[in-house]
């Protein structure tokens, strides 16, 4: 289950992987930072979900990531996109599933399946707005417009992640790439309410099966 | 007059759907909020994150854009400030 790729920066990253060599065999984005945090869960059990209606499934740790040893201020989209079209390479990937600001990085190459995708800005919003309530509360207002400026110059933190200034350059214009065919699941195709909004992680084993087959549906 | 005027029950409702989204809460509970329920700094589960979640989906919902500087302590210290807010913004 524990799977690993090759690097573009050199050395190795891990994944996650159901790998019972069959015909589908789906790389799977998964959400940007709180979100990543928040649908940990969901994410590896629509993995299994997917194990269960017959498709392979690779969930791989994006540079700067979880276990990876890279620093994530030296990562931008351009290089989370380099690391999945690694990884689609290495594990052979026929199609790629994105979940929500998973689809700034899906590879060009393979057919696409997006699931509740947005827009850099407004993961770049989402996070700023965090830290200026934040920094309002604690009596050290900061303004959203000198933060973003200053991220474009140095870099910042925010929500605790390290940004380099070209992730935050690359969130400001990013929109969910393309692919070689592309299709888009909306929140409401799978029901109930985004697990992405809520304040803690959760899990919802209803959401995480009706989601892997409409993946399903789709690659048939 | 009597009660509400439509629009003002149709924000309360997207509203308390909403925050029933974001906090995860049942919604028996989120129904009996009143004016003066406690949002921010009453739930444990508001954080600074929380609320960025919390401002972006109203934006979403309620078709409303918030700035940055109008967002304080005292519009989402009650469920009745915070409803006040967005009927003022969607009123303009």
């Amino acid at each position: 289950m524990i799977a690993g790729y090759p690097s573009p920066a050199g050395g190795k990253e891990y994944a996650v992987g159901f790998d019972r060599r069959r015909a589908h065999r789906v790389l799977v984005l998964p959400a940007l930072f709180d979100e990543a945090n928040k649908l940990r869960h969901f994410t590896i059990e629509v993995l299994r979900a997917l194990d269960v209606v017959g498709i392979d499934g690779f969930l791989p740790d994006l540079p700067g990531c979880n276990e990876s040893l890279a620093a994530l201020e030296g990562q931008s989209l351009a290089s989370w996109l380099l690391a999945a079209e690694a990884a689609a390479h290495h594990f052979g990937a026929t199609a790629a599933v994105s979940i929500r600001g998973g689809a700034l990085c899906l590879p060009p190459m393979l057919p696409v399946i997006r699931y509740a995708p947005v827009i850099g800005a407004s993961v770049l919003r989402g996070l700023l707005r965090a830290r200026v309530i934040a920094s309002k509360e604690s009596g050290r207002p900061e303004s959203s417009e000198r933060l973003a400026s200053q991220g474009r110059r140095d870099g910042l933190e925010l929500a605790g992640y390290h940004l380099g200034p070209q992730m935050i350059a690359d969130l400001e214009t990013a929109e969910p790439a393309g692919g070689a065919s592309i299709t888009e699941i909306t929140q409401s195709d799978v029901g109930g309410p985004g697990l992405w909004l809520r304040v803690e992680p959760d899990h919802n084993p209803a959401q995480a099966a009706r989601l892997a087959s409409l993946i399903g549906a789709a690659l048939a | 007059m009597h009660g509400h005027s439509a629009m003002t029950n149709q924000t309360d409702h997207t509203l308390r759907a909403v925050v029933q989204d974001v906090l995860g809460l049942p919604a028996e509970r989120v129904a009996a909020f009143t004016a003066t329920t406690g949002l921010f700094g009453h739930l444990p589960e508001l954080d600074s994150m929380a609320v960025a979640g919390l401002l972006t989906e109203i934006e979403d919902r309620l078709h409303i854009v918030i700035e940055d500087d109008e967002v304080d302590g005292e519009m989402l210290e009650t469920y009745g400030a915070l409803l006040a807010f967005v009927e003022s913004k969607r009123g303009r």
